[in-house]
């Protein structure tokens, strides 16, 4: 330690960050607005949010041709992948923010402060997916989280609502825990916390390195297998789920999905030299998780814990995609990004449906809680019923091409029995699906009070663009998948 | 390094995360349960420094690369504190609005969500 060390300050291509910097910039301008603005009157902070987000979708757009580049010291990677994943998150964004104004009005909890906790959470979801330096999908995981825990909980006078938050906490910060104890062993192997290291290290290992990097991947998985909730960490996910404000369960659902899902997707390729550990496991994890969750979804009686498991199975589906392309690089990324795609749109549209459940302070989400949406509303109905179609995998829907996607990759690398499997369990689906689908269709029982809230101009505008989203991605499949793959 | 077998530090660490991980599982008492996790990150911490040591000793050649990879470690542990800092100050907050709810923050006692 003679010489002091020196710093190279790296150079930054501030093109590249844009995206997240508006996002980021939008947050703390609405968050500013929102202490002037006098209390419920929450309309401009919606108006900035989303014109925020719609700014950094078209700065995703024209970046969207770029070669791939890393920049801020390696520290940041611009590529196809990821750069899809930013554009899916920024369209789950502005979607959840726009259903949610009606909703949080409706169930009297008008909070300002929601708005930029989604973009910041949003923020932390975009820097998990574009970077392959494990520091940084760490501490994009805690901005993601941190700002969900708050969300969680916001519905501050519900029971239910704070025990979810405090469920979710203490599982979220456990879960982060078992990620850094693996992120350590690998740091200590291959000597960095890039994901590039990896390779080279376990070409070069030595019978020492070996054991280690297993151990680290093994700990990162149980970390990620948390967020994605994945059998056997899932327990937390229908339960707060239940408990959170319905467009945070909606966001929670989606965006933090498809994020843990994208840095699940980095490390596993940066593991791709040791695949033949790694495969089984997944692979048993995937085959668990979906009868998991379709089977225990059979015999619930709430739409939102309904959803909560069939995001469980869903996720179990998107692991398919890891497998596939574990034996052959080509196939599995654009199944992988189509499939988050349609499943985020359907997904929200069936909570922004369900949402309307909240009226005047008190919201109902049992089945038959959504009887009579179809004298009410027609067109909630008819949304749900298209989502449900969608989530079943009936064409034309999204919904059918990603389950087709994903079922041919898996024939294709010859992982039949994952195939089998996954066809079964969609048509397990179908029972508990349709159960929805058919509550919205029922008479209500009891004429003289509405328990359904109208419909606001808003929250029709998210269920038309899901309802022609979920359609639109299926006819539209050759366009759509170029694009996610950033041709 | 002072004669400590870079193993003698691991061991530690693994003992004060099984350690973590053992009460999160067993205690009932969110606040506990809390600071079981809170050992969980320091002995990641630990291990974190530990390596970045090691590391050091490992390479003495190559000055930049070695430089590079134990301020990695050294940064990651950095970040954890500040990370744990941060859910510290949202738990504490959400523990705060259970009890303000119920008088009492028992886990076991929170079974309103089930199917």
């Amino acid at each position: 330690m003679d010489k002091a060390f020196h710093f190279a300050i790296p150079s930054i291509e501030w093109s590249a960050l844009l995206p997240i910097i508006i996002v980021a910039l939008t947050g703390i301008c609405a968050f500013v607005v929102e202490m002037f603005q006098p209390k419920r009157e929450n309309s401009l902070i919606v108006g900035i949010s989303v014109g925020g987000l719609i700014l950094s979708g078209v700065a995703l757009f024209l970046q969207m041709d770029q070669p791939v580049f890393a920049t801020a010291g390696e520290l940041f990677l611009r590529d196809p992948f990821g750069t899809s994943i930013q554009f899916i998150l920024v369209l789950i964004s502005a979607l959840t923010i726009l259903f949610s104004e009606s909703y949080l009005r409706e169930k009297r909890i008008p909070f300002g402060e929601f708005y930029p906790l989604v973009l910041w959470s949003t923020v932390g979801a975009m820097i998990m997916a574009t970077t392959s330096n494990l520091l940084v999908i760490f501490l994009g995981l805690e901005i993601l989280s941190v700002s969900l825990y708050v969300m969680a909980g916001m519905s501050r006078s519900e029971e239910k609502s704070e025990e979810s938050a405090l469920k979710y906490f203490l599982l979220g910060a456990f879960a982060s825990g078992f990620l850094l104890y693996g992120i350590s062993f690998v740091y200590g192997s291959t000597g960095g916390l890039d994901l590039d290291f990896v390779s080279t290290t376990w070409a070069h290992h030595t019978d020492a390195t070996k054991p280690m990097l297993l151990f680290g991947l093994a700990l990162m998985l149980i970390g990620l297998g948390f967020k994605t909730s994945l059998v056997p960490f899932h327990q937390w996910t229908p339960d707060v789920y239940q408990g959170a404000p319905t467009n945070v369960s909606s966001f929670m659902a989606t965006a933090s999905k498809v994020a843990a899902f994208a840095a699940l997707w980095r490390i596993l390729n940066a593991f791709g030299p040791l695949a033949s550990y790694w495969v089984p496991v997944i692979s048993v994890l995937a085959i668990l998780t979906m009868f998991a969750g379709n089977f225990a979804a059979l015999v619930q009686k709430d739409v939102k814990r309904i959803l909560g498991y069939s995001s469980i199975a869903n996720a179990g589906y998107v692991l398919i995609a890891f497998i596939a392309h574990s034996k052959d690089y080509k196939v599995g990324a654009g199944s992988l990004l189509y499939f988050l795609l349609s499943y985020s749109l359907m997904t929200i549209g069936a909570f922004a449906v369900v949402s309307l459940g909240a009226k005047n302070g008190r919201e109902g989400t049992k089945l038959e809680d959504l009887n009579g949406m179809w004298k009410r509303s027609p067109f909630a109905a008819v949304a749900l019923f298209v989502c449900m179609a969608s989530l079943i995998g009936l064409p034309p829907t999204g919904g059918f091409v990603g389950k087709f996607l994903l079922f041919f990759d898996a024939l294709r690398t010859g992982f039949w029995p994952l195939a089998l499997v996954l066809a079964v369990n969609s048509v397990i689906s179908v029972y508990y699906y349709l159960a929805i689908a058919r509550a919205a269709f029922v008479a209500d029982s009891d004429e003289s009070e509405a328990k359904l809230s109208k419909m606001s101009r808003s929250s029709t505008s998210v269920c038309a663009i899901c309802v022609a989203g979920v359609i639109g991605i299926a006819i539209l499949y050759t366009p759509v998948s170029s694009f996610l793959a950033g041709r | 390094m002072n004669g400590v077998p870079l193993a003698a530090y691991i061991g530690l660490g693994m003992f004060m995360f099984t350690t973590g991980v053992v009460g999160v599982v067993i205690r009932r008492n969110p606040i506990v349960i809390f600071m079981c996790i809170e050992l969980m990150l320091n002995s990641v911490n630990l291990t974190f420094l530990t390596f970045a040591r090691y590391q050091m000793a490992s390479m003495p050649d190559d000055r930049l690369a070695m430089q590079n990879s134990m301020m990695a470690g050294q940064m990651m542990v950095i970040f954890v504190m500040a990370v744990a800092a941060a859910e510290v100050a949202v738990g504490l907050g959400i523990i705060m609005a259970i009890y303000r709810l119920r008088d009492n923050v028992d886990i076991d006692e929170l079974n309103l969500l089930r199917g």
